[in-house]
């Protein structure tokens, strides 16, 4: 018996964090066999509308129903009994244990004398088979790859016999060819039944996998429809609430050599490799821009460039000078501007005022110290021209950067990088997570820098903001670079080959180069 | 139960950190003291009595703001610099070591040198004492608490072996106690008949002193920098095991100044009764203060009422004077709730 | 040698196994803390609180069983407030753990200076008598190392197997384990991490408690200021050593009250050419040494002084 109602229905949730209303009387529903699409910018309120379907925050007003029957709110252990099942984009796993292990926490009630592996080893076999993924459940999750550990995730949500399930951003971390294979795993789950609801903010896929897609901005539902009867353009406005802004950028002359990487190789304590090889040249005015799939050497690559990490063989040449052992200190002095990809974490001390965080990469140098001691009247100038030729909105220079939004760290970062007229920038994700704003932004100081006869190296996952800014593009593969590809004679399909090892495709490329 | 940030923190509300946790001190110890069978109130002011009531309790409870005070320091540097050094008692000793070591006729020089000269030995003491652990810290990653915390032991043992031993002073009566400090090497009396030494003034000026470091100069923001996240101060080039091996030899220096303050201005010899724990008690001098240099010379004020009032407070209500000990303790752990609902408020469910 | 002729006497290790049932409460306990993802530091204070209740216990004409259990109750009891300040408030560890020692220790002595004032020689209670199991004391060497011992001793090894049973081969073991090293993968499952952390540390702090009543109902007869004397930092050193794993920590306690009881009797035999303070020096030695051998490969819980904040990622 098929019943009419929809398995999941959100009536009028509501949610405010303090003066911010994360969600504004949101009503959403899923049926059975179903992909809904959610779509949003961050700080939209995908996530804490997730949060209170999972229990983990309690919504102001507003029902949530599950075949009818309501859930009561703010407990995610009947949330997961009603056969809701997220993978998280973070996965929620525990590197040093089996997969065993984190399948089956949770799944038998706590005070049993004994844990019934082998039961649950027949049981995951058995889902594995139907579903065809596959994992080894004895192996620990720290020798997974990406894909395995999502897998992985996928499996412990239909261990609990899952109903609706829940991806955030899954494909964030995959290859083309690994996101393919997940989307077939869907497919599959949707004709048993399940009702699959898939946030992101890829609109390609969206297109390809989604039933329906719903828009949420600013906490309010804006658009809702069948993914048959619109077009990704049209998301795209919705999403933004207006057209994109264009982001142009006019080629300038490329001059000297400014930094370059010849066979660079470096490894760690335990003798892995994490650079391969590694060759780079950048000249003045130049952007060029480093693809791949998260997790195949561009953290490295980026701590190579920021003085992190020492190469164990290879050159690396700064301005025509040789740097034979690489430090933080070393590179700033030497002209190397650094936008790291965690800004709470790396580039931001977020228990420091707005002006002690500007004085990190700089309060050594001669207009703000003297004999050790800090010259506070500069520092307070330097920071109250900063952040307003920057525009930061800060609480003040004496307020603590915790405070501040994600956007507005990044400018204070930017400015503090850029402020230096540093000849070399490092930029890593520096867009990720931002509005569309504060990213237009950002891409405009890069661009401008640039023009001004820096050189720039941005690390990105995004390949539309490569294509738009790079001059050359390298493909990062297990933790080597490709040789340089022009953006203008490839498509992002093929890049997306290149991203997943397929070297031949490289090579095609650039023959093509070569030929024209 | 969910904890929200506070958007803007006022100094009203940081103001209320301390007073809100001599309060809850003061009620749990109310508690005990009616469990003992007298009234707090009489306690309350017995205990101000005792401490604040005469020229002669002033003097005790100043003279005894001058350990806390270094220790408070010691442990607010350390502190801000994420350096848990718990090994403040073992530093004092150390520093109260070599000040007896070189002070008890080994060199002799006018009080205007000797003083510094020892003080300085004592300070390389204790900051060389605190260099061990801080550097299994950073090359072998080793809780810095544990090792410092053991090292306190070996420390006291190895005070009571020279006290029982190689030093023992024959004149001491069978006491096990060293030889006194020669005269140029004590520090002179600030009142007539009390025992408040100079001490007090070396104490403000350090207070002053690591004030000024920790605000004005490159090192203090170092400090503060790679207290708040080591990641990111690493990213921007500040060399935090330099940094921390600094802290190290400063906090240990502080702690060291303790030893030999006591040393040269109140007992003249070294025993093993030097120190009652204040390494530990710095400790909560430095968290009430919120580490907050200046902040340490009113902490270490209320500890030293606390701790000289109990004990004439516990003598005539015939109280075990371990109160003293609780209400520190108390207002520890009060501190810390406190600071936290300065940062966050509490929202149910 | 006589030295090596001692370490295959019975005595010797049945006294070692005796000095280790302190410092195998108070590790195992301090284990379980740590696997949960929470740094006890509390841990010197609690053991000074449950030497005091269990004494205290006893000597007000208790029961030696509920002495025990009185003092297991005190110490789940300090667990508690450790566990509010550190998990629900997110305090930091270091600091509430100190906090706590000295609560407790003042706190202990406070009370027994109120119970029994006026008094100089502490007076004596009748402590546990060892305990011979039938057959099984007759096994060779084992019989008298082992199953000769304090019931408190054998108490201690039984616990020892059973949370090594618990954290292996049970439901709750794997969701304390999965806690010290994810807590989002455990809350994700629906599981409370709060209310994990919390039963952890009060049930570790519980058994630290049981560790200091051994000392007073047990090893001694009496209730000393200040006798629990660094064990409780020790046992934190020799979690370390263990690797977090209850089997090797057993062997850790072992092995270093080992090397304590022949220490004492070096110490003995040598007479005075080193002075006895060197002597009581090494312990701490020890552990400190023990901590730099092992800094390198221990695999420490991940989330070992991690506050969890629901919501937060």
């Amino acid at each position: 018996m098929i019943s009419e109602r929809p398995l999941l229905s959100l009536k009028a949730i509501t949610k405010t964090f303090g003066t911010l209303v994360a969600n504004d009387n949101i009503d959403l529903e899923l049926n059975r066999g179903e992909v809904l699409a959610l779509l949003g910018e961050n700080g939209a309120g995908k996530t804490t509308l997730m949060n209170i379907l999972f229990g983990h925050y309690r919504a102001d007003h507003g029902t949530i129903e599950i075949d009818g029957s309501q859930l009561s709110p703010g407990s995610p252990k009947e949330a997961l009994q009603a056969g809701l099942g997220m993978v998280h984009q973070h996965f929620t796993l525990a590197d040093n244990m089996t997969v065993l292990d984190n399948i089956m926490l949770g799944t038998e009630p706590l005070f049993s004398l004994r844990r019934h592996n082998s039961e649950a080893i027949t049981k995951i076999k058995r889902l594995s088979e139907q579903y065809e993924i596959d994992v080894n459940p004895n192996s620990k999750v720290n020798t997974l790859s990406v894909g395995q550990r999502q897998r992985v995730e996928i499996l412990k949500a239909l261990y609990r016999d899952t109903r609706i399930l829940i991806l955030d951003e899954p494909t964030a971390v995959l290859t083309p060819q690994e996101s393919d294979h997940l989307f077939a795993t869907l497919k599959l789950l949707v004709t048993e039944g399940l009702a699959i609801i898939f946030i992101t903010h890829k609109l390609r896929e969206v297109m390809a996998v989604s039933d329906r897609c719903l828009v949420l901005r600013h906490g309010k539902t804006i658009y809702q429809c069948r993914t048959a009867d619109t077009t990704a353009h049209k998301l795209a406005t919705e999403m933004v609430g207006g057209e994109l802004p264009k982001v142009l950028r006019k080629k300038s002359e490329l001059g000297k050599s400014l930094f370059e990487l010849n066979n660079i190789n470096a490894s760690d304590r335990k003798g892995h490799q994490l650079l391969r090889d590694l060759n780079l040249k950048l000249h003045a005015g130049e952007i060029i821009g480093i693809a791949g799939v998260s997790g195949n050497g561009q953290s490295h690559l980026a701590d190579l460039v920021s003085g992190l990490l020492t190469p164990s063989s290879g050159q690396l040449v700064l301005n025509g000078i040789q740097v034979d052992k690489p430090t933080p200190l070393h590179m700033l002095r030497k002209g190397v501007g650094r936008i790291p990809e965690d800004r709470t974490a790396t580039g931001v001390i977020g228990d420091m005022t707005v002006l002690e965080n500007i004085a990190l990469e700089k309060y050594w140098k001669k207009e703000y110290s003297r004999f050790g001691m800090l010259n506070s009247r500069t520092l307070a100038n330097h920071t109250r021209k900063l952040t307003t030729s920057f525009d930061v909105r800060c609480g003040g220079l004496h307020s603590s950067a915790r405070n501040m939004s994600g956007g507005n760290m990044q400018k204070l970062i930017l400015s503090r990088v850029l402020s230096e007229n540093p000849q070399v920038i490092l930029a890593n994700q520096p867009t990720w997570g931002l509005d569309v704003g504060a990213t237009a932004f950002v891409h405009r100081q890069l661009i401008d820098a640039c023009s001004e006869g820096a050189g720039v190296i941005i690390i990105s996952e995004d390949l539309d903001e490569l294509f738009s800014l790079a001059d050359t593009i390298q493909v990062m593969y297990q933790a080597s670079l490709s040789p340089p590809i022009d953006p203008a004679r490839t498509t992002a399909a093929e890049l997306g080959l290149a991203m997943s090892g397929h070297r031949d495709v490289v090579h095609s490329l650039l023959l093509k180069e070569a030929q024209s | 139960m969910r904890l929200e940030p506070r958007e803007n923190v006022t100094l009203l509300i940081k103001a209320m950190v301390p007073i809100s946790a001599g309060i809850i001190s003061l009620l749990c110890c109310s508690a005990l003291i009616i469990w003992a069978g007298a009234s707090p109130l009489e306690a309350c002011v017995l205990l101000i009595k005792g401490s604040l009531g005469s020229r002669f309790a002033i003097s005790e409870t100043l003279t005894r703001t001058i350990p806390l005070i270094f220790c408070g320091l010691a442990a607010a540097v350390a502190f801000r610099a994420k350096l848990w050094n718990i090994g403040a008692e073992g530093q004092l000793y150390a520093g109260a070591c070599i000040a007896t070591w070189l002070g008890t006729g080994m060199i002799d020089l006018p009080p205007w040198l000797m003083i510094p000269f020892l003080f300085a030995a004592g300070a390389l003491a204790g900051g060389l004492l605190l260099l061990g652990p801080t550097i299994l810290k950073t090359k072998f990653a080793l809780d810095e608490v544990v090792t410092t915390l053991l090292l306190n032991f070996i420390v006291l043992l190895f005070v009571n072996w020279l006290v029982f031993g190689p030093w023992k002073d024959p004149m001491a009566m069978g006491w096990p106690q060293a030889a006194p400090v020669i005269d140029s090497a004590t520090l002179g009396h600030i009142l007539a008949k009390t025992r408040l030494h100079w001490g007090l003034a070396i104490a403000i000026i350090a207070t002053f002193g690591v004030w000024f470091l920790m605000r004005f100069t490159t090192w203090g923001y170092e400090i503060r920098a790679v207290g708040h996240s080591q990641k990111a101060s690493h990213f921007a080039g500040i060399p935090i095991n330099r940094v921390i091996i600094r802290t190290a030899l400063i906090s240990g220096g502080l702690a060291g100044f303790a030893g030999v303050s006591e040393l040269c201005g109140l007992k003249g010899y070294l025993t093993l009764d030097l120190s009652p724990g204040f390494g530990y008690s710095g400790i909560v001098v430095a968290m009430l203060a919120s580490l907050h240099p200046l902040g340490v010379l009113l902490s270490s004020l209320f500890i030293a009422i606390l701790s000289i009032g109990a004990d004439s407070m516990s003598r005539s209500l015939n109280i075990s004077n371990y109160i003293a000990d609780v209400a520190t303790a108390v207002s520890l752990l009060a501190v810390l709730l406190s600071m936290m609902l300065t940062k966050y408020t509490i929202r149910w469910r | 040698m006589d030295l090596v002729q001692l370490l295959f006497e019975a005595g010797f290790w049945a006294a070692s196994v005796r000095m280790a049932t302190p410092l195998i409460f108070g590790t195992i306990g301090e284990l379980i803390c740590e696997r949960a993802g929470v740094l006890n530091l509390g841990i010197e204070g609690i053991m000074a609180a449950g030497c005091m209740t269990g004494w205290t216990w006893v000597y007000f004409g208790g029961d030696l069983w509920m002495g025990v259990l009185a003092a297991a109750f005190v110490g789940a009891l300090f667990g508690l407030l450790h566990a509010v300040f550190t998990v629900h408030l997110g305090l930091s560890q270091h600091v509430t753990g100190l906090g706590i020692t000295m609560l407790a220790a003042a706190l202990s002595s406070f009370v027994f200076r109120m119970l029994l004032p006026n008094i100089t020689t502490p007076p004596k209670i009748t402590p546990f008598q060892l305990l011979e199991i039938p057959f099984l004391s007759e096994i060779p060497l084992l019989g008298k190392v082992v199953f000769t011992q304090s019931p408190m001793t054998i108490l201690a090894l039984l616990t020892v197997i059973v949370v090594a049973y618990f954290l292996k081969k049970t439901p709750a073991g794997l969701a304390l384990s999965m806690t010290g090293e994810n807590p989002m993968a455990v809350e994700s499952q629906g599981l409370s991490v709060f209310a994990i952390r919390t039963w952890a540390v009060m049930t570790g702090s519980a058994l630290m408690a049981v560790g200091g009543a051994f000392l007073t109902m047990s090893a001694f007869d009496a209730f000393y200021i200040g006798m629990v004397n660094g064990r409780g930092w020790i046992c934190i050193a020799l979690v370390v050593f263990a690797s977090w794993n209850p089997l090797k920590a057993l062997l850790g306690t072992i092995i270093f009250a080992a090397f304590d009881a022949l220490q004492m009797r070096v110490q003995q035999q040598s007479g005075m050419i080193i002075p006895y303070q060197f002597y009581l020096m090494m312990p701490y030695i020890f552990s400190i040494v023990a901590l730099i051998i092992m800094s390198r490969r221990s695999a420490y819980p991940k989330a070992l002084l991690v506050p969890f904040r629901k919501g937060e990622r």
